[in-house]
């Protein structure tokens, strides 16, 4: 497979299980002028479907489950996972509760976390760009 | 549009581009015109409210602040009022009005992220760029004076946990001097921008009467007209002192229409209200104690003694949040905990909003209320799988029959409503 592509932009796609905004408003942060991830090639698109890096924040709601592992399967093979904040990454404050199923990597494979609460912009785009390591890696064996 | 068109349905949601959070929205659309919406909200459920009384009430403090990242400072502020109430605290002033500072930056933050997300979902992205280049500085403040960028940890019972050192002052009011001179920037090209105006003038509207009958709450109800500002109302802190006034569009010299043009005058025109306030507060702030209890662990042994209930409220940047609590003595978690945040008194006002609405207008109108489904998601629970909706009625009927059994000293869980 050709992946030569991942050597100039990744295509992000963002989805919230359960967060508290707190993160998703840092990675909006990441994308507007003072940290402007796009200048990396970095975008947020539309759909799993175009993604090559997920970026997951918040617990598992019970209801987010199974979407969230739908959305896993829907973007395509070679992909990484990014978990942004920390009770994404270990369900944090969010623990004991009847609704929460507990953090991401207990429903898909997370590749990179990216601890905080919320982490700082500078922290999210370090995050991305080790998935982007990653992938190169995966594109390197072939 | 030709008589007799089909009408389709839209789902859109709950994962979605034009959705920051996750819900579900069922459009009856006919040709381009919505004719009819249903909400399924409760997919960013935590059970908060459950987790917090199995704590003690510092950890639910800082669980409040998780409610809402970026009503970070407003559901801690509501809390701290209501534990003080139920456990006889007293706020030393100095406090008081590092508070409200602390909610005015906040108010700020939260605007200038509204209007950029607003001009996203117009399709302006050069104005979302730039809103949120200049909501940074406001970010900027907050981290000198807190420590963080979001999830500030400012109100504790009893104060605030950080002070505003003298050395901060100038860079405070160097940020107020700033925005000062850019709201008129901002203010052009919001409201005086003609395509600004012909994507929002008429676009979601909603009335007064409706407002009113459907206890819409903060800028969503000041734009259709309606002066409720529960600074104003029923004053909390030192919001009396100071003198706040609810904004309407006429403080911009327009009868109000309810439409999302006016909603977006309320907003901005609040970010100078709060650039005000901060100004008088850091003139008139007296020197002296920032919290009546200055070591956790005194605070803590208070608390497990305090017996009582207290409510707090607050005007946060989406309008009021309440937080109720119950304490009993010798406990340290709270017996009862209940929060109403804003978006919860404001979604039903999107069923006006969309009515005959476009197809291309969904995202804007969703977003003209400035919703947050992490404050406002409620769990529901449906018996034995059946997909059956109660409604207003029958929900009545199971509560009077449910107080009646009380009443009659049988086990409130008899009849399993
Ligand atoms: S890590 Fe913290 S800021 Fe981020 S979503 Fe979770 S609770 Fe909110």
């Amino acid at each position: 497979m050709g992946l030569s592509s991942f050597k100039r932009a990744l295509w992000v796609f963002h989805v919230a299980t359960g967060s508290c905004n707190g993160c998703d408003i840092e990675i909006v942060a990441a994308l507007t002028p003072r940290y402007d991830v796009e200048r990396f090639g970095i975008k947020l698109v539309g759909t799993p479907r175009h993604a090559d890096v997920l970026l997951v924040t918040g617990p598992v709601t019970r209801p987010m489950l199974e979407r969230l592992k739908r959305v896993y399967e829907q973007t395509p093979d070679p992909k990484a996972v990014v978990v942004v904040g920390g009770c994404g990454s270990t369900s944090g404050v969010f623990y004991d509760s009847y609704n929460v199923v507990g953090p991401v990597d207990e429903v898909i494979p997370v590749d990179v976390y990216v601890p905080g609460c919320p982490p700082r912009p500078e922290a999210i785009v370090h995050g991305v760009v080790t998935a982007v390591a990653k992938l190169e890696k995966v594109a390197e064996r072939g | 549009m030709a008589d007799g068109q089909k009408v389709y349905e839209i789902p859109i949601g709950p994962i979605h581009p034009a959705l920051k959070e996750p819900i579900r929205f069922t459009f009856q659309v006919e040709g381009e015109r919505i004719r009819g919406v249903e909400v399924r909200p409760g997919f960013a459920h935590r059970g908060i409210e459950f987790m917090g009384l199995k704590r003690n009430l510092i950890q639910v403090l800082y669980l409040s602040e998780r409610i809402c990242g970026i009503c970070s400072i407003s559901h801690p502020i509501a809390i701290t009022l209501a534990v003080e109430r139920a456990a006889g605290i007293e706020v030393p002033p100095r406090a008081q009005y590092l508070r409200v500072i602390f909610s005015e930056l906040e108010r700020i933050h939260s605007h200038l992220l509204w209007a950029g997300v607003a001009a996203h979902e117009l399709g302006f992205d050069t104005l979302l760029h730039l809103t949120w280049k200049v909501r940074e500085e406001v970010l900027d403040v907050l981290e000198e004076l807190s420590g963080n960028r979001i999830d500030y940890s400012i109100p504790i019972y009893g104060g605030v946990r950080r002070d505003i050192a003298p050395a901060q002052v100038p860079k405070v009011e160097a940020m107020v001097r700033h925005y000062r001179g850019l709201l008129e920037e901002l203010l052009d090209a919001f409201l005086r921008d003609p395509s600004v105006a012909a994507r929002t003038r008429g676009v979601g509207v909603l009335t007064p009467e409706e407002a009113e009958a459907l206890c819409a709450v903060g800028p969503t109800a000041r734009a259709s007209g309606l002066s409720k500002d529960v600074r104003q109302d029923r004053p909390y802190l030192v919001y009396g002192e100071l003198g706040v006034r609810a904004i309407t569009p006429r403080d911009w010299g327009l009868e109000p229409r309810g439409d999302v043009y006016d909603k977006a005058v309320v907003r901005l025109l609040e970010i100078g209200q709060s650039l005000d306030l901060i100004e008088k507060c850091l003139d008139e702030m007296p020197e002296g104690e920032i919290t009546s209890f200055p070591k956790i662990p005194a605070l803590l042994a208070h608390l497990k003694k305090a017996e009582g209930e207290g409510l707090g409220w607050h005007e946060a940047p989406r309008g009021e949040v309440i937080h109720y609590i119950r304490l009993e003595a010798g406990v340290e978690e709270p017996v009862a905990w209940k929060v109403k945040a804003p978006t919860y008194s404001n979604l039903m006002s999107w069923v006006p909003m969309f009515r005959d609405q476009e197809v291309a207008d969904i995202p804007i109108i969703a977003a003209s209320i400035d919703p947050c489904m992490c404050c406002m998601d409620r769990v529901h629970v449906v018996r034995d799988g059946s997909g059956a909706t109660l409604l207003m009625e029958e929900l009545l009927k199971l509560s009077r029959a449910k107080t009646e059994r009380v009443l009659r000293g049988l086990s409130p869980a008899g009849g399993g409503a």
